[in-house]
């Protein structure tokens, strides 16, 4: 994992040094709250609806075991005991007091974590595939890359004031977790016909008010040009990217009203005089000191299929169907990559307490090499899991409630914190996926039902991906009441797609009637092996929207 | 006639409060001062001049209708503003009997 070096320190304690300073100002009434929102925001610090929320960097999802166990002790000592992860492998704490913060940025610190750049006009925390480094379907570990980004990107003066936020999302593997074609800037690696490896480079995707699919403008870039391509598209973006009107201002505007031919072209021009410059030119020694913080971990050698595993899974069908849904192929013989389900039954998805941290620090410890991954679908991930210790690890995650097999299935719904606690949200998301969860609570149904995700959002800002849902559901505000537009057939994988809209929104009482409607129609109707989104694709909406509007 | 109470969050800590008759503010949306169309702006003054002093931040009107126990936000917005999320989190803290609309499983009950 990657460790922060004294430059990477001292900026950080030099910023912690600033906001307390900023946050004694503001409390004396020396920074009125116009001057100091700016401030505060810079380091993460919202003010949402009922209180202060700060939002923590995860860069590329990949946190330590000390950094989750310090993640519990702030939110146990400042905050209400429990933490969000969000679709964007952040966390999210909801009830930090403004006096608190500098206390609390300066713990975070001390195990290299911030937020800085977790808000404003700039390049966001970089995401990456949860399984990156693990994953066997990779062709290299995409943190590196995402590293680098990080160390470029940060306090970058040139795009510290774009015209509006922008976020990259990076995958090293044939299959998409990243949903890198709904971000601004999205890479994904591949190998060129003579087998060097290299980026795909997608531009101009992005949810929120107008949903864009992103485009590749480039489709093998050598690793090495990266930072010039980028620079590029950022400046071609920074130049000409409108700022009078902030529903206009993301990139994936400038792409589709130039077109992507276009953008590919301002972009290799910019970036041909890049580099008649000279380039931007990346150090190969500082390149090889990162890469040996990605180094694969040295592991013992492990048994591959040790019969216990069979034997267990025959003995214990619960079992079973948590490997089979709730692990992953890892790269190294005799391995899984585990995904820990924060999904429970009556909870709101992606939220964990300290205690639910500090156990899950713990099993990373004994199980994973100390290593824990936030996926944006808002579970956590031990990256590095013998396959022998899986019986074990399967317990430890039932005791703390992370064993729920739904991985992939309908009630691992993605959901953005809603009106229950965002300043923007105009209805609550979170109370819906509970009674989606409760409704579809049999686990038999459940995998009958198979892959199926539900992505909710409670405003038009999209936080919850719900465009990208294969049901979609949008929270509006109906002359008072929360009603919920319904999207099918959307996809956040390599076959991205904008989910459309069936009809007119449902209100809030009916709404998970009209899912199980929904649901029972594709049961019907579904060829074999046909999983809902195929059979979204192939039918349409309409026997959908018969059976979302059908009288109940 | 619409009754209006003011609101703002404590600048210290964010906490959603609401002006009371007497001129301080609570963290209750029972204690907020009812103001009728004719007393509101002054009162608003006021509050926002405990903005730059400063004690709270973003202060403003909402439209409220008596309740039992005191004022109630009319908008679904400020009635959660006031109350507090509509759901808890096992293990770390659990809302109370719910009073907002909609709400939750006993929904379907």
């Amino acid at each position: 994992m990657y460790r922060y070096d004294e430059f990477d320190r001292a900026f950080l304690e030099e910023r912690v040094a600033q906001f307390r300073d900023q946050v004694a100002r503001r409390l004396s009434g020396d920074l009125s709250e116009d001057e100091f929102k700016l401030l505060r925001l810079m380091n993460g610090l919202y003010l949402q609806l009922h209180a202060y929320m700060l939002r923590i960097a995860i860069p590329y999802g990949t946190l330590s075991s000390g950094q989750m166990r310090r993640l519990a002790d702030v939110a146990e000592r400042w905050d209400r005991g429990y933490g969000h992860f969000t679709t964007r492998q952040n966390i999210q704490l909801n009830w930090i007091r403004l006096e608190d913060a500098p206390d609390v940025i300066a713990a975070l610190a001390e195990v290299d974590m911030h937020g800085i750049q977790t808000s404003g006009n700039c390049i966001r925390n970089v995401t990456a595939d949860q399984y990156a480094g693990v994953a066997a379907d990779e062709i290299e570990d995409p943190r590196v890359w995402a590293e680098i980004l990080r160390q470029w990107s940060t306090n970058h003066p040139e795009f510290s004031f774009l015209p509006r936020k922008f976020k990259i999302a990076v995958t090293g593997a044939e299959l998409d977790r990243a949903a890198i074609r709904v971000h601004d800037v999205g890479l994904r690696m591949r190998r060129d016909d003579a087998g060097a490896a290299g980026f795909e480079v997608v531009v101009g995707g992005g949810l929120g008010r107008t949903p864009l699919v992103g485009k590749t403008i480039r489709r093998f870039l050598p690793k090495d040009d990266l930072l010039g391509y980028l620079e590029a598209v950022m400046r071609v973006y920074n130049a000409l990217g409108r700022r009078d009107n902030l529903y206009k201002s993301r990139i994936k505007i400038l792409v589709h009203d130039i077109g992507p031919e276009r953008m590919a072209e301002m972009v290799d021009a910019e970036f041909q005089a890049i580099q008649a410059e000279g380039g931007v030119s990346l150090d190969p020694e500082l390149v090889g000191r990162i890469r040996a913080h990605f180094a694969p971990p040295v592991y013992a050698p492990a048994p591959v299929e040790p019969p216990e595993l069979a034997a267990l899974e025959r003995a214990d069908p619960a079992f079973a169907r948590w490997r089979r849904t709730n692990t992953a192929a890892h790269r190294e013989p005799g391995h899984a990559i585990v995904n820990l389900s924060l999904k429970p039954h009556g909870r709101p998805p992606g939220d964990a307490t300290s205690a639910e941290m500090r156990a899950v620090a713990d099993m990373a410890d004994r199980w994973s090499l100390g290593e824990i991954r936030v996926a944006h679908e808002q579970n956590l991930v031990l990256p590095h899991v013998r396959q022998a210790d899986l019986p074990e690890v399967w317990r430890a995650a039932q005791a703390i409630g992370f064993a729920t097999p739904n991985i992939g299935h309908l009630t691992d719904i993605i959901a953005c914190p809603g009106l229950d606690y965002c300043a923007l949200a105009t209805a609550r998301s979170i109370p819906i996926a509970e009674r989606l969860a409760d409704r579809f609570r049999d686990l038999d149904r459940l995998h009958d039902i198979g892959p199926f995700r539900i992505n909710i959002s409670g405003c038009i800002n999209a936080c919850g991906h719900h465009h990208v849902g294969h049901v979609g559901l949008l929270g509006v505000d109906k002359a008072g009441e929360e009603f919920y537009q319904i999207t099918l057939g959307g996809s956040a994988e390599e076959d991205t797609a904008i989910g459309r809209i069936v009809g007119p929104a449902v209100s809030s009482a009916e709404v998970v009637d009209a899912i199980e409607r929904l649901v029972d129609t594709y049961v019907r109707i579904r060829e074999p092996e046909e999983t809902f989104l195929d059979t979204c694709r192939r039918v349409g909406n309409a026997p959908f929207k018969e059976s979302i509007y059908a009288a109940a | 006639m619409t009754l209006q109470v003011i609101t703002a969050n404590r600048l210290s800590d964010g906490v959603v409060v609401f002006r009371t008759a007497g001129g301080r503010w609570s963290a209750r949306v029972e204690d907020a001062g009812v103001l009728d169309a004719g007393a509101a702006e002054a009162a608003l003054a006021a509050g926002q001049a405990d903005a730059v002093r400063p004690v709270v931040v973003g202060v403003y009107l909402v439209d409220v209708v008596p309740g039992r126990s005191g004022p109630v936000p009319v908008e679904f917005r400020e009635r959660i503003r006031a109350q507090g999320p509509s759901v808890g989190v096992r293990g770390a803290f659990e809302v109370a009997a719910p009073a907002l609309p909609g709400r939750a499983i006993q929904d379907e009950v």
